[in-house]
Protein backbone atom coordinates (compact mmCIF):
# COMPACT_ATOMS: atom_id res chain seq x y z
CA UNK A 1 0.00 0.00 0.00
CA UNK A 2 2.98 2.34 0.65
CA UNK A 3 5.38 2.92 -1.14
CA UNK A 4 8.75 1.43 -0.39
CA UNK A 5 10.36 5.06 0.75
CA UNK A 6 7.84 5.54 3.07
CA UNK A 7 8.72 2.31 4.83
CA UNK A 8 12.13 3.72 5.10
CA UNK A 9 11.64 6.85 6.42
CA UNK A 10 9.25 5.51 8.99
CA UNK A 11 11.92 3.07 9.48
CA UNK A 12 14.39 5.79 9.94
CA UNK A 13 12.46 7.89 12.40
CA UNK A 14 12.19 4.89 14.60
CA UNK A 15 15.58 4.48 14.61
CA UNK A 16 16.29 8.08 15.58
CA UNK A 17 13.92 7.85 18.24
CA UNK A 18 15.26 4.40 19.72
CA UNK A 19 18.78 5.94 19.72
CA UNK A 20 17.42 9.52 21.30
CA UNK A 21 15.44 7.40 23.85
CA UNK A 22 18.86 6.00 24.76
CA UNK A 23 21.16 8.02 25.05
CA UNK A 24 18.51 10.35 27.28
CA UNK A 25 18.17 7.73 29.33
CA UNK A 26 22.07 7.05 30.09
CA UNK A 27 22.51 10.69 30.24
CA UNK A 28 19.85 11.41 32.85
CA UNK A 29 20.99 8.43 34.69
CA UNK A 30 24.20 9.34 35.23
CA UNK A 31 23.22 12.97 35.91
CA UNK A 32 20.40 11.51 38.95
CA UNK A 33 22.55 13.30 41.88
CA UNK A 34 22.01 16.45 39.76
CA UNK A 35 18.44 16.42 39.21
CA UNK A 36 17.00 15.68 42.58
CA UNK A 37 16.22 18.81 43.72
CA UNK A 38 16.46 17.89 47.22
CA UNK A 39 17.83 14.77 49.19
CA UNK A 40 16.31 13.06 51.82
CA UNK A 41 17.17 12.15 55.81
CA UNK A 42 17.94 8.69 54.35
CA UNK A 43 20.12 9.74 51.76
CA UNK A 44 21.94 11.77 54.04
CA UNK A 45 22.22 8.91 56.01
CA UNK A 46 23.69 6.92 53.41
CA UNK A 47 26.40 9.90 52.11
CA UNK A 48 30.28 8.93 52.06
CA UNK A 49 31.62 11.76 53.25
CA UNK A 50 30.27 14.99 54.17
CA UNK A 51 31.41 17.83 51.97
CA UNK A 52 30.93 21.01 52.46
CA UNK A 53 28.68 22.60 50.01
CA UNK A 54 25.09 23.90 50.02
CA UNK A 55 23.00 20.76 49.73
CA UNK A 56 18.89 20.80 50.09
CA UNK A 57 17.13 18.52 52.20
CA UNK A 58 13.69 17.92 51.99
CA UNK A 59 10.62 15.43 53.54
CA UNK A 60 7.76 16.47 56.44
CA UNK A 61 8.27 18.54 59.09
CA UNK A 62 7.12 16.04 62.19
CA UNK A 63 4.72 16.85 64.13
CA UNK A 64 5.26 18.38 67.49
CA UNK A 65 8.85 19.32 66.82
CA UNK A 66 8.85 22.82 66.15
CA UNK A 67 10.77 25.25 68.25
CA UNK A 68 10.42 28.89 67.81
CA UNK A 69 12.46 31.18 69.97
CA UNK A 70 13.29 34.69 69.76
CA UNK A 71 15.98 34.04 66.94
CA UNK A 72 15.59 30.99 65.72
CA UNK A 73 13.27 27.69 64.58
CA UNK A 74 14.18 24.36 65.46
CA UNK A 75 12.33 21.81 63.62
CA UNK A 76 13.21 18.15 62.16
CA UNK A 77 12.56 17.01 58.99
CA UNK A 78 11.89 13.24 58.98
CA UNK A 79 10.93 10.45 56.26
CA UNK A 80 9.12 8.30 58.66
CA UNK A 81 12.77 6.27 58.44
CA UNK A 82 15.89 9.09 59.50
CA UNK A 83 15.29 12.27 61.28
CA UNK A 84 17.19 15.45 60.49
CA UNK A 85 17.29 18.31 63.26
CA UNK A 86 17.32 21.44 61.16
CA UNK A 87 17.93 25.46 62.76
CA UNK A 88 16.73 28.23 60.95
CA UNK A 89 16.63 32.10 61.17
CA UNK A 90 14.39 33.99 59.23
CA UNK A 91 10.80 33.92 57.35
CA UNK A 92 9.14 30.67 56.74
CA UNK A 93 6.37 30.70 54.02
CA UNK A 94 2.84 30.65 55.01
CA UNK A 95 2.47 27.34 54.28
CA UNK A 96 5.33 25.82 56.49
CA UNK A 97 3.51 23.63 59.55
CA UNK A 98 4.01 20.55 61.05
CA UNK A 99 3.11 17.68 59.23
CA UNK A 100 3.47 19.11 55.95
CA UNK A 101 6.22 18.93 53.09
CA UNK A 102 9.62 21.04 53.47
CA UNK A 103 12.58 21.72 51.56
CA UNK A 104 15.32 23.45 53.68
CA UNK A 105 18.61 24.37 51.32
CA UNK A 106 21.99 24.81 53.82
CA UNK A 107 24.62 23.10 55.42
CA UNK A 108 25.49 20.25 56.92
CA UNK A 109 26.65 20.12 60.42
CA UNK A 110 27.15 16.73 60.87
CA UNK A 111 24.73 13.42 60.05
CA UNK A 112 22.06 14.63 61.93
CA UNK A 113 22.38 18.24 62.26
CA UNK A 114 21.39 20.98 59.09
CA UNK A 115 21.54 24.64 59.21
CA UNK A 116 19.53 26.20 56.70
CA UNK A 117 19.98 29.32 55.61
CA UNK A 118 16.35 28.92 52.92
CA UNK A 119 13.18 27.22 53.99
CA UNK A 120 10.87 26.40 51.17
CA UNK A 121 7.76 25.06 52.07
CA UNK A 122 6.22 21.58 49.60
CA UNK A 123 2.91 21.47 48.75
CA UNK A 124 1.25 18.07 48.29
CA UNK A 125 -0.71 17.05 45.59
CA UNK A 126 -4.15 17.69 47.58
CA UNK A 127 -6.84 20.10 46.81
CA UNK A 128 -9.87 20.98 48.88
CA UNK A 129 -11.80 23.36 50.48
CA UNK A 130 -11.67 24.10 54.01
CA UNK A 131 -15.02 22.09 55.27
CA UNK A 132 -14.03 19.02 53.26
CA UNK A 133 -10.59 18.77 55.23
CA UNK A 134 -12.57 19.63 58.66
CA UNK A 135 -14.71 16.69 57.58
CA UNK A 136 -11.93 14.81 57.19
CA UNK A 137 -10.25 15.47 60.45
CA UNK A 138 -12.99 14.77 62.53
CA UNK A 139 -13.12 10.78 61.11
CA UNK B 1 -4.37 9.66 0.95
CA UNK B 2 -4.75 13.24 2.33
CA UNK B 3 -7.10 14.56 -0.36
CA UNK B 4 -9.56 16.06 2.33
CA UNK B 5 -6.13 18.57 3.28
CA UNK B 6 -6.51 20.56 -0.52
CA UNK B 7 -6.67 24.15 0.14
CA UNK B 8 -9.66 24.61 -1.71
CA UNK B 9 -11.92 22.77 0.72
CA UNK B 10 -9.97 23.24 3.84
CA UNK B 11 -10.43 27.43 3.19
CA UNK B 12 -14.31 27.29 3.12
CA UNK B 13 -13.70 26.21 6.86
CA UNK B 14 -10.94 28.28 8.01
CA UNK B 15 -12.37 31.38 6.86
CA UNK B 16 -16.01 30.69 8.06
CA UNK B 17 -14.98 28.71 11.66
CA UNK B 18 -13.13 31.27 13.57
CA UNK B 19 -16.26 33.84 14.25
CA UNK B 20 -17.96 30.59 15.83
CA UNK B 21 -15.23 29.28 17.68
CA UNK B 22 -14.76 32.64 19.07
CA UNK B 23 -18.18 33.10 19.84
CA UNK B 24 -18.25 30.00 22.06
CA UNK B 25 -14.76 30.87 23.27
CA UNK B 26 -16.31 34.02 24.83
CA UNK B 27 -18.51 32.14 26.35
CA UNK B 28 -17.24 28.80 27.73
CA UNK B 29 -14.24 31.39 28.71
CA UNK B 30 -16.68 33.64 30.75
CA UNK B 31 -18.41 30.50 32.52
CA UNK B 32 -15.26 29.29 33.73
CA UNK B 33 -14.00 32.59 34.96
CA UNK B 34 -16.88 33.01 36.80
CA UNK B 35 -16.45 29.60 38.15
CA UNK B 36 -13.06 29.50 39.23
CA UNK B 37 -13.11 33.41 40.48
CA UNK B 38 -16.63 33.25 42.19
CA UNK B 39 -17.88 30.03 42.55
CA UNK B 40 -14.97 27.88 43.48
CA UNK B 41 -14.18 27.64 47.41
CA UNK B 42 -10.72 28.78 48.43
CA UNK B 43 -8.16 26.04 49.52
CA UNK B 44 -7.77 24.74 53.32
CA UNK B 45 -4.23 25.39 52.97
CA UNK B 46 -3.02 27.71 50.06
CA UNK B 47 -6.15 29.73 50.86
CA UNK B 48 -7.47 31.96 47.49
CA UNK B 49 -4.33 31.41 45.84
CA UNK B 50 -5.73 28.07 44.58
CA UNK B 51 -6.96 29.88 42.00
CA UNK B 52 -4.05 30.67 40.29
CA UNK B 53 -3.85 26.66 39.17
CA UNK B 54 -7.06 27.39 37.40
CA UNK B 55 -5.03 29.29 34.55
CA UNK B 56 -1.73 27.18 35.37
CA UNK B 57 -2.40 23.43 35.13
CA UNK B 58 -4.52 24.18 31.55
CA UNK B 59 -1.92 26.12 29.82
CA UNK B 60 0.75 23.30 30.65
CA UNK B 61 -1.42 20.74 29.23
CA UNK B 62 -2.43 22.59 26.35
CA UNK B 63 1.55 23.27 25.75
CA UNK B 64 2.27 20.09 25.90
CA UNK B 65 -0.18 18.69 24.01
CA UNK B 66 0.27 21.22 21.45
CA UNK B 67 4.03 20.16 20.92
CA UNK B 68 2.81 16.48 20.64
CA UNK B 69 0.88 17.36 17.88
CA UNK B 70 3.55 19.67 16.55
CA UNK B 71 5.71 16.41 16.17
CA UNK B 72 3.13 13.54 15.23
CA UNK B 73 2.27 16.21 12.34
CA UNK B 74 5.73 16.99 11.17
CA UNK B 75 6.70 13.63 11.50
CA UNK B 76 3.84 12.18 9.10
CA UNK B 77 4.67 15.00 6.43
CA UNK B 78 8.21 13.84 7.15
CA UNK B 79 6.91 10.18 6.23
CA UNK B 80 4.24 11.07 3.85
CA UNK B 81 5.90 13.77 2.13
CA UNK B 82 2.85 15.36 2.72
CA UNK B 83 3.47 19.79 3.23
CA UNK B 84 0.02 20.60 4.55
CA UNK B 85 0.65 18.84 7.78
CA UNK B 86 3.82 21.31 7.94
CA UNK B 87 1.75 24.29 7.53
CA UNK B 88 -0.99 22.77 10.02
CA UNK B 89 2.06 21.99 12.64
CA UNK B 90 3.46 25.51 12.11
CA UNK B 91 0.27 27.09 13.05
CA UNK B 92 -0.66 25.50 15.90
CA UNK B 93 3.13 25.99 17.66
CA UNK B 94 2.13 30.49 18.33
CA UNK B 95 -0.39 29.37 20.97
CA UNK B 96 1.72 26.35 22.23
CA UNK B 97 4.61 28.86 23.18
CA UNK B 98 2.23 31.45 24.50
CA UNK B 99 0.59 28.41 27.20
CA UNK B 100 3.98 27.58 27.51
CA UNK B 101 5.10 31.02 29.16
CA UNK B 102 1.98 31.83 30.18
CA UNK B 103 2.29 27.80 32.75
CA UNK B 104 6.06 29.51 33.44
CA UNK B 105 4.61 32.88 34.91
CA UNK B 106 1.85 31.77 36.71
CA UNK B 107 3.74 28.71 38.45
CA UNK B 108 6.43 31.78 39.18
CA UNK B 109 3.54 33.67 41.06
CA UNK B 110 2.07 30.45 42.67
CA UNK B 111 5.41 29.49 43.74
CA UNK B 112 6.15 32.70 45.74
CA UNK B 113 3.19 32.66 48.44
CA UNK B 114 3.40 28.92 48.18
CA UNK B 115 6.68 27.75 48.69
CA UNK B 116 8.35 30.82 49.40
CA UNK B 117 10.39 31.51 45.75
CA UNK B 118 10.06 32.42 42.38
CA UNK B 119 11.82 30.08 40.70
CA UNK B 120 13.37 26.85 41.50
CA UNK B 121 15.75 24.69 39.52
CA UNK B 122 13.72 21.29 39.93
CA UNK B 123 13.20 18.92 37.42
CA UNK B 124 9.88 19.89 36.61
CA UNK B 125 10.25 23.71 35.96
CA UNK B 126 13.35 23.23 34.36
CA UNK B 127 12.06 20.69 31.92
CA UNK B 128 9.18 22.98 31.30
CA UNK B 129 11.73 25.68 30.20
CA UNK B 130 13.46 23.32 27.98
CA UNK B 131 10.22 23.07 26.14
CA UNK B 132 9.85 26.69 25.86
CA UNK B 133 13.20 27.16 23.85
CA UNK B 134 12.58 23.88 21.53
CA UNK B 135 9.25 26.10 20.68
CA UNK B 136 11.28 29.32 19.98
CA UNK B 137 14.13 27.69 18.05
CA UNK B 138 11.23 25.40 16.12
CA UNK B 139 8.87 28.94 15.26
CA UNK B 140 12.71 30.98 14.95
CA UNK B 141 13.50 27.52 12.33
CA UNK B 142 10.31 28.78 10.20
CA UNK B 143 11.82 32.33 9.95
CA UNK B 144 15.61 32.04 9.05
CA UNK B 145 15.06 29.47 6.26
CA UNK B 146 13.99 30.48 3.04
CA UNK B 147 13.90 26.98 1.00
CA UNK B 148 10.84 25.43 2.10
CA UNK B 149 12.44 21.74 1.63
CA UNK B 150 14.94 23.16 4.53
CA UNK B 151 11.97 24.42 6.79
CA UNK B 152 10.53 21.35 6.51
CA UNK B 153 13.50 18.66 7.33
CA UNK B 154 15.03 20.95 10.44
CA UNK B 155 11.44 21.65 12.15
CA UNK B 156 11.44 18.11 12.04
CA UNK B 157 13.93 17.33 13.88
CA UNK B 158 13.94 19.84 16.52
CA UNK B 159 10.46 18.73 17.17
CA UNK B 160 12.10 14.67 17.55
CA UNK B 161 14.60 16.27 19.62
CA UNK B 162 12.02 18.32 21.50
CA UNK B 163 9.62 15.77 21.89
CA UNK B 164 11.83 13.23 24.02
CA UNK B 165 11.84 15.93 26.51
CA UNK B 166 7.96 16.15 26.91
CA UNK B 167 7.53 12.43 28.58
CA UNK B 168 10.21 13.87 30.98
CA UNK B 169 8.23 17.00 31.93
CA UNK B 170 5.81 14.55 32.58
CA UNK B 171 7.25 12.20 34.85
CA UNK B 172 9.93 14.31 36.08
CA UNK B 173 7.55 14.40 39.63
CA UNK B 174 7.47 10.68 40.04
CA UNK B 175 10.70 9.98 39.36
CA UNK B 176 13.32 12.58 40.77
CA UNK B 177 12.41 14.27 44.25
CA UNK B 178 10.92 17.89 43.06
CA UNK B 179 9.40 20.83 44.24
CA UNK B 180 6.99 20.29 42.23
CA UNK B 181 3.92 18.65 43.32
CA UNK B 182 3.41 15.43 41.72
CA UNK B 183 0.15 15.15 39.55
CA UNK B 184 -3.54 15.49 41.09
CA UNK B 185 -5.54 14.36 38.24
CA UNK B 186 -4.76 10.03 36.96
CA UNK B 187 -7.04 8.90 34.81
CA UNK B 188 -6.04 5.45 36.27
CA UNK B 189 -6.06 6.03 40.55
CA UNK B 190 -7.84 8.38 42.26
CA UNK B 191 -7.76 12.17 41.54
CA UNK B 192 -6.59 13.99 44.82
CA UNK B 193 -8.88 17.64 43.57
CA UNK B 194 -12.05 17.83 45.27
CA UNK B 195 -15.07 18.23 42.68
CA UNK B 196 -15.95 21.85 43.34
CA UNK B 197 -11.94 22.33 42.39
CA UNK B 198 -11.96 20.12 39.43
CA UNK B 199 -14.84 21.27 37.92
CA UNK B 200 -13.66 25.17 37.07
CA UNK B 201 -9.83 23.54 36.31
CA UNK B 202 -11.96 21.00 33.33
CA UNK B 203 -13.94 24.57 32.34
CA UNK B 204 -10.87 26.46 31.31
CA UNK B 205 -9.21 23.70 30.21
CA UNK B 206 -12.15 23.91 27.47
CA UNK B 207 -12.25 27.75 27.09
CA UNK B 208 -8.29 27.10 26.06
CA UNK B 209 -8.49 24.86 23.79
CA UNK B 210 -11.12 26.75 21.97
CA UNK B 211 -9.01 29.71 22.01
CA UNK B 212 -5.92 27.58 20.41
CA UNK B 213 -8.59 26.34 18.10
CA UNK B 214 -9.31 30.19 17.46
CA UNK B 215 -5.68 31.52 16.82
CA UNK B 216 -4.85 27.79 15.12
CA UNK B 217 -7.45 28.63 12.40
CA UNK B 218 -6.62 31.93 11.89
CA UNK B 219 -3.50 31.58 11.40
CA UNK B 220 -4.08 28.12 9.09
CA UNK B 221 -6.26 30.64 7.10
CA UNK B 222 -3.07 33.01 6.50
CA UNK B 223 -0.81 30.14 4.94
CA UNK B 224 -4.02 29.34 2.74
CA UNK B 225 -4.28 32.75 1.81
CA UNK B 226 -0.58 32.80 0.90
CA UNK B 227 -0.52 29.84 -1.42
CA UNK B 228 -3.43 30.98 -3.14
CA UNK B 229 -1.22 34.04 -3.91
CA UNK B 230 2.01 32.36 -4.62
CA UNK B 231 4.81 35.27 -3.73
CA UNK B 232 3.25 36.92 -1.19
CA UNK B 233 5.02 34.72 1.14
CA UNK B 234 8.05 36.33 0.22
CA UNK B 235 7.16 39.46 0.85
Amino acid sequence: MYGQKVKLRFFFIVLIFLSLILSTYLVLKSLEENVVYFKSPSDVKELGELENKKIRIGGMVKKNSIDISSNEINFIITDFKNEINVTYSGVVPNLFSEGKGVVAEGFLKDRSFFKASKILAKHDENYMPPEVKEAIGEK
Amino acid sequence: MFKFLEPNRIFLITSKAPKYVMALFIVVFFLGLVESLILSPEDYKQSHSVRIMYVHVPAAWISLGIFSSITLLSLSGFIFKNKHLFLIAKSLAPSGLVFNIIALVTGSIWGKPTWGTWWAWDARITSMLILALFYLMYLIAWRIYADKENVFKITTIITIFGIINVPIIKYSVDWWNTLHQPASINLLSKTSIHPSMLFPLLIMTAAFTLFSLLIFLMKYNTELIKIKNKGLDRL
